[in-house]
């Protein structure tokens, strides 16, 4: 079964709506579409922006490969997957990814394996913007989220 | 080959990207990362805890241990804080 696969990086903001109406409309067949959004946290008050880095070129390539594996194991019909980079203020999305499948499982599957996957392979690095002005760090990674990525292992 | 640099790997190297042409005998992406580290102070301090620095090579990821023979783009760079 093949999937239309669409993944987008830019620095505008996109529509969570238009995403979704784009991925089902005049497809018939989907039955259920999935979405997930990732947000900009202010930390307890401590932040006022994030600005995220990406490699241009093999962070497309790289979100290309984990939707390709996704569409592989479960039936998915089109997977959609925004990511934003520069910088981003408290509130505003990050990251969109929409899945689209006949049944509901498949959708809800692959969005999470996709989340799970482009957070410790996607190409991307986020650096805090502190409210009192100070200079912000560079975000470090999650051993929770490389954690994570070990119960999608199978044979 | 072109080397690019991203997030703290870039800012404490001090450039975003080069072209190098490492010495024989630097065969491995482990290789290559002590080699670096011998180009001057930034890049001791950038290549301090080599096995922190993930690395791509063509723009896909690889590990330590895979040769750097016909690589025409090798990318290094802290862990991944996507999404």
């Amino acid at each position: 079964m093949s999937c239309r696969v669409t993944v987008r990086i830019q620095s505008e903001p996109f529509d969570t709506a238009d995403e979704m109406a784009a991925i089902s409309g005049g497809d018939s067949d989907v039955g259920a579409v999935v979405t997930f959004s990732g947000l900009c946290r202010d930390e307890a008050g401590t932040l006022h922006a994030l600005e995220i880095e990406h490699y241009p070129g093999m962070a497309e390539a790289e979100i290309g490969r984990i939707a390709d594996a996704a569409a592989k194991r479960w039936p998915v019909t089109a997977l959609t997957v925004i990511h934003r980079h520069g910088k981003i203020g408290i509130g505003e999305q990050i990251v969109l990814v929409v899945a689209a499948s006949r049944h509901r499982h498949a959708a809800f599957s692959a969005a999470e394996f996709m989340m799970d996957f482009l957070k410790s392979r996607a190409p991307f690095w986020k650096k805090e913007h502190r409210s009192d002005g100070t200079e912000g760090s560079w975000v470090d990674a999650k051993e929770a989220d490389e954690r994570a990525l070990s119960r999608w292992d199978r044979d | 080959m072109k080397l690019v640099y991203f997030a703290w790997v870039r800012e404490r190297i001090g450039v975003a990207e080069e072209d190098v042409t490492p010495p024989a005998g630097v065969a491995t992406v482990r290789e290559l990362l002590e080699w670096l580290k011998t180009r001057g102070e930034e890049y001791a301090e950038a290549l301090k805890y080599p096995e922190a620095i993930r690395v791509a090579i063509n723009q896909e990821h690889v590990r330590h241990d895979e040769r750097i023979a016909g690589a025409r783009e090798i990318g290094l760079f802290p862990p991944m804080t996507g999404g």
